[in-house]
Parts: C-alpha cells; structure tokens; sequence
C-alpha cells in the first residue's frame, strides 16, 4: 500500500491494441489501481476471462496473470467452469456490452441467478466497437451507427437494472468520468462472494463518438459528466426525464447463498449419504 | 460404492455405462442441457459424480455446457459433456475453440435421426461428417463409435485418454440403440484399468502452445501466467493474428498431432479381411447385424468378411484400401443417406465396387436378413 502504484508491475510489456482516447485504458488503470490499493503484489490469485471485442482484450494478454480469452459471448461460462474447479481464485469477466448482454446476454442472466462467484465488468460503449460501429443493445435511441444510419430505432437494455433484478449479490454502474468512484467499487466488489456486475458506460471516439455527433473523447467525457444522474436523484425523475440520462451509482448491495457455497454443500451431503 | 478387488459385473444401460466409465476414467466436472436420447448421462452423473467429489451442472444452453467443460478443464480437471444432434449443432463453436485451444474433453454425441428436431426418440447415424466437419477452420477430429454398452464403457476410457494424451477434444459418437439398451458390462478393477493424465508443465518450460507435437498443459490458477486464446497464437499464448507463419505454424501442428497418429489412433474389428469377396464396412448399432449375415453368407459358399471401425476419425484409411485390393464388394450399411460411404469410396481409390445399403426412419434397424440380402444381390454375377 506504501509503494507507489505503478500499472507496468501488473502488465506484459505488450504494446496495448486501443484507440487514442479509448475508455478501456480509463479502466485498466483504475481496475489495476484498486488491486493495488487491496495489497496484490502480483495477479496470482485471479483469473481473467473474456470473450470477443476491444474490451475482451483489457486483460488478455495484457495482464501478467492466467488469462482465458473465450469465444464471442461464453466468457461467464469458461468462468463458471473454472470458479466451480477452483472455488480459491479469483474469477473476473471483462467484456463489451455486445460480447456480455448481446450475444451472451442469457449466460448472464443465468449467472446472475446462480450467483455465481465471480466479478463482471462491463465496458459499455454502447456500440459494437471492434467490428467497425454497429448498433449495440446498449445503444442510445436515434444514435447513428453503421447500421442505423437513420438512428437506432430501438430502445436500449438496462443490464445493471436486469443484474440486479436477476439476482446479483453487487450491482454498480458508473462511467469513465467517475474514476475514483469505480476503484472504490471494484475493490469493494473484489471482496465480496456471489455474483458482482460493475458497468463501466464508456467511450469509444473512433467507433462510436465520430457517428454519433462527438469531436472526440473529450466531448464524449463532457457528455458523461454532464448527463449521469445518481441513483437517489434520479428516484425523484420521472421515466421520461431519465430516458437519456446515465444513472450511476450502487443498484444492489446484499447477501444470498453463492453458487460455490450451494455446490459443495450438494457434495458434501452426497458423501454424506453414501458413507451412511 | 463399495471397493472391488476384483471386476465386476453389471447390467447397465449404454448411457449409464458411459457415466460410469467417465468417473472411472477421472472425470470430475460434467456440464450438460437435457436432450434426448443423452440425458441419462446427465441424471446417472448427477447422482455419482458428487459422491465422489465431483461436479455436475445443468447449464443454460450447449453453448454454455461446452463453454464450461472447456473452462473447467483448464483447471486440471478431466472434464465431459453429452447431447444429441441439435444440440451438438450449438457445439460446435466450443469444440472448435477446445481445438485451437489444445483442451482435453470428452464429448459425447448420442445421435438420434435429424436433421434438425427430426426424430427426437429414434436412432440415426447421420452426424459422422459433423463429428468429421462440424466446426469451421481446418480441424481434425477424433471420434469413438462403440456398438455395444460394453463398448460405451471401454470407449468413454479410450476417449478420456485420448483426450488428455492429444491435448484435444474427443467425441464419443454413441447412438440411440446402443445408448438406450441393457446389456451386461464386465468392469475390470480400478488397478487394471489403464489411464492417461496430461503431462503438466516442469518448472522451466513456458511453450503451452508449441515447440514440441503435444505440448505441456498448466493448470490456471497456479501461477504460469497461463494466456489461453481462440485467435492464432505463438507458442506461448499471445496472439498474433496477422502473421501467416504463426497461423501456419500452429493450425498444421494442430492437424499432424492428430493426423500423424492416425494409426495409433486407429482401432477396428475384423474378421475375414484378407479372404473375402465381399466386405462390409460397419460400424456402432448398425454392425450389430453384420455377424449374423456374414455367418449366414459364409453358409450358402459367399466368402464374406468385416471391418467394424470403433475410431471413426481419424478415417483408418489403410486397412480399408488394403482389403479394397482383394475383395470385389464393399457393402457399407448405414442409418443415415450415406456419410461413411465416400471416405470408404475415397479409401479404396477404385480397387472395390462399393455399395450402399441405407435406411433411415428411426425405428427401424438395418436387419441381418436385409444385409444378406444385399450380400446375395451384389455377388450374383460374380
């Protein structure tokens, strides 16, 4: 804790694949800070996953650390697999929006409900970044894409609310602009059990921000800050007022039995009934 | 379970026997979703595998299912799934990415008669060319056909084996009839039965992805700094997708660890082979008919033989080209509109008439009577 952070400690000395101004170096930085600040010299007691997209690629293989970097859309069941082997390690998802709730929205859900002993963090971009800039299920209404040139016409998922509905033990939502409050989050989440979601609302200037009317990261910042809401406020707003604003803050904080617990309770007891 | 010390003898149903053999072999972690004719695998496991300390879990989808016995192999545990055909279509992304990735795990195919919903409660053989072909990319498969329930515990060892020798997923292509029938079961003794385990890095070596044919496999989770990836990677993980002579260097050691073993891998039933005018080819609930007729060909003066293939893939091109040298015919009975009959056709490279014998439907067996007729029918000018 004494010793000054420094990212490099925790990284492959590998050239890192982002955009200029891209939101995933905002949460490298911070993730990395927060297992810092907990007391990790190294990485040895995680395991990353990922699947595909700019996000999937935070940890793998940029972090000097095992990381497993999955197909499109089954990291949380690569995870499940290895959490449930080794209840022992720590088990973090990092992913896009596409990769976590488009193509592997059912995983998590099903995760959420397991509640499954791992932490999920989600780079929300709000587009499908990688692939050039297509339409996300995060993405704003009326925002262009490449496949919405007119503007989406279609209204965009609220995971943390899904998260927290399907039954996650922490459920958070802040964006780039909220650094400190995300690190606090993340080493918050990184000591509790179950099932941990933390949604990252960040920019991609490149795939997202040039279509969608932005100059460039900054202008996108300026729009986080300027339109996120927090929770208790937002109480107060009706759904209309809320429709374009990014409401941050903590959704669920709570205790429920976890899947690693339920599960070698279950073999506990089957031993149990064959030495009787 | 109380301890044997010597083999025991059993009356099991296919898909049970294939439980009992994947606990036998060391599995500890299934992941499954309920498909017919395969879901007694999950029920029997599900009630044993945590006696012993295992894991059963019932996922999402077969995405899901596949996706967890590759992550849970990654751990050091031997790992399977089972299902039928749809589900084994959904599969086939993660038993691409087992393959790319080198992951040890068994999957189990018990086939029913498609294509798609088909025949949910009937036996067919039609996914022989997606056991072969199922994923994209250029892949090479493994794949197990055992025509008897002593046959489904023998191969589901074998598979498991294989699985952790190779470095690579290996499918255990069972059907309906085989998996749904009682038969007894001879079980030898723990001691006498032989199992492979992967070979586990030593200190110094870091190449999880190269260098040698099978390479060393971490376990995640003890501190390698392990880097697992679908993309094409060099030898120790880290992708690098734009380079042609990684891409080829990787996905050719992929292919040759399997397709250079081909005759280690090879394993078949024969009987008459260097003597016969005409041979069938067979294999899983099909050749269950094939005794009788050779039996009752041989009786009316036909000099008939066999070659039952229990590893399907890779093909075991050899011995079907060098009996394609000396028979005339090669009958190949199959429940599905021919699959195994080109590769056989490929094999004997014009040195044999190869004929068909086909039948789909799903209740419906090919018959010894049909087979003979067939034998009758193609040695009538001969």
């Amino acid at each position: 804790m004494t010793e000054t952070f420094s990212a490099q400690k925790y990284l492959r000395d590998i050239k890192p694949p982002f955009c200029a101004g891209c939101g995933a170096y905002t949460v490298t930085n911070v993730f990395l800070r927060a297992v810092h600040e907990l007391g990790h010299e190294d990485l040895s007691k995680f395991v990353f996953c990922s699947g595909i997209g700019c996000s999937a690629w935070i940890p793998s293989p940029h972090f000097l650390a095992d990381s497993v970097h999955t197909l499109h859309g089954r990291s949380i069941p690569v995870a499940t697999g290895i959490k449930l082997m080794r209840p022992d390690v720590n088990v973090v998802v990092f992913g896009g929006d596409g990769d976590i709730v488009g193509i592997g929205l059912s995983h998590f859900i099903h995760a959420a409900r397991r509640n499954l002993d791992i932490l999920v963090i989600m780079v929300n971009n709000m587009v499908y970044g990688m692939t050039g800039g297509q339409v996300a299920p995060t993405t704003p209404l009326k925002t262009k894409t490449t496949t919405t040139p007119y503007g989406s016409f279609e209204h965009p998922l609220d995971t943390a609310k899904l998260a927290a509905a399907a039954g996650a033990c922490y459920v958070a939502r802040w964006t780039t602009m909220n650094t400190n409050e995300l690190k606090e989050s993340v080493k918050k989440a990184l000591q509790m059990q179950g099932f941990r979601f933390i949604e990252v609302v960040s920019q991609c200037p490149t795939a997202f921000g040039r279509r969608a009317g932005f100059k460039d990261a900054g202008e996108m910042l300026k729009w986080f800050k300027e339109n996120s809401l927090p929770i208790k406020q937002a109480e107060k707003k009706s759904e209309d007022e809320l429709a374009t604003r990014i409401i941050v803050g903590e959704f669920v904080q709570r205790l429920r039995p976890t899947l690693v617990e339920t599960v070698y309770q279950t073999i506990k007891e089957a031993k149990k009934q064959i030495e009787d | 379970m109380k301890k044997h010390s010597e083999s025991t003898t059993h009356f099991w149903q296919g898909n049970e026997a294939c439980a009992e053999a994947a606990i036998a072999a060391g599995c500890r972690f299934f992941a499954g979703y309920p498909i017919t004719p395969s879901s007694e695998i999950a029920e029997h496991l599900a009630k044993r595998l945590p006696q012993v300390g295992g894991i059963v879990i019932q996922m999402e989808d077969e995405l899901a299912s596949i996706g967890a016995i590759v992550g849970a192999s990654w751990t050091g545990a031997k790992t399977m799934t089972a299902t039928s055909g749809p589900g084994f279509s959904l599969m086939q992304e993660g038993i691409g990415y087992a393959f790319m990735t080198e992951t040890p795990c068994v999957i189990v195919d018990v086939q029913r008669a498609g294509p798609s919903t088909g025949q949910a409660t009937k036996c067919g053989q039609g996914d022989v060319m997606q056991s072969r072909w199922g994923t994209h990319g250029d892949y090479s498969a493994i794949a197990l056909s055992p025509n008897s329930v002593q046959e489904m515990f023998e191969l589901t060892i074998r598979a498991f084996n294989l699985a952790e020798r190779y470095r690579t997923p290996v499918i255990l292509l069972a059907d309906e009839i085989i998996a749904h029938m009682r038969e007894q079961v001879t079980i030898p003794t723990a001691e006498a039965l032989e199992i492979a385990d992967r070979r586990k890095p030593q200190n110094s070596e870091k190449a999880f992805f190269g260098l040698e044919e099978v390479p060393p496999m971490p376990s995640v989770g003890d501190g390698h700094n392990v880097v697992v990836t679908g993309s094409t990677h060099d030898e120790y993980g880290i992708r690098v997708t734009a380079d042609p002579v990684v891409h080829r260097k990787l996905v050719e050691r992929l292919n040759s660890k399997i397709q250079n073993h081909a005759k280690d891998l090879s394993d078949f039933e024969t009987y008459n082979v260097e003597n016969c005018q005409v041979c069938i080819v067979c294999y899983g609930c099909t050749s269950r008919a094939v005794y009788e007729a050779v039996e009752n060909a041989e009786k009316k003066g036909i000099r008939t033989g066999f070659i039952r293939l229990k590893t399907l893939w890779p093909f075991p091109e050899e011995i079907i080209s060098k009996m394609a040298k000396t028979a005339k015919t090669i009958i190949v009975p199959e429940m599905n509109l021919k699959q195994l009959y080109y590769e056989v056709e490929r094999a004997a490279c014009g040195s044999a008439r190869i004929v068909s014998l086909n039948k789909i439907g799903g209740s419906v067996l090919i018959t010894p009577e049909e087979l003979l007729a067939k034998i009758l029918e193609v040695t009538r000018n001969d």
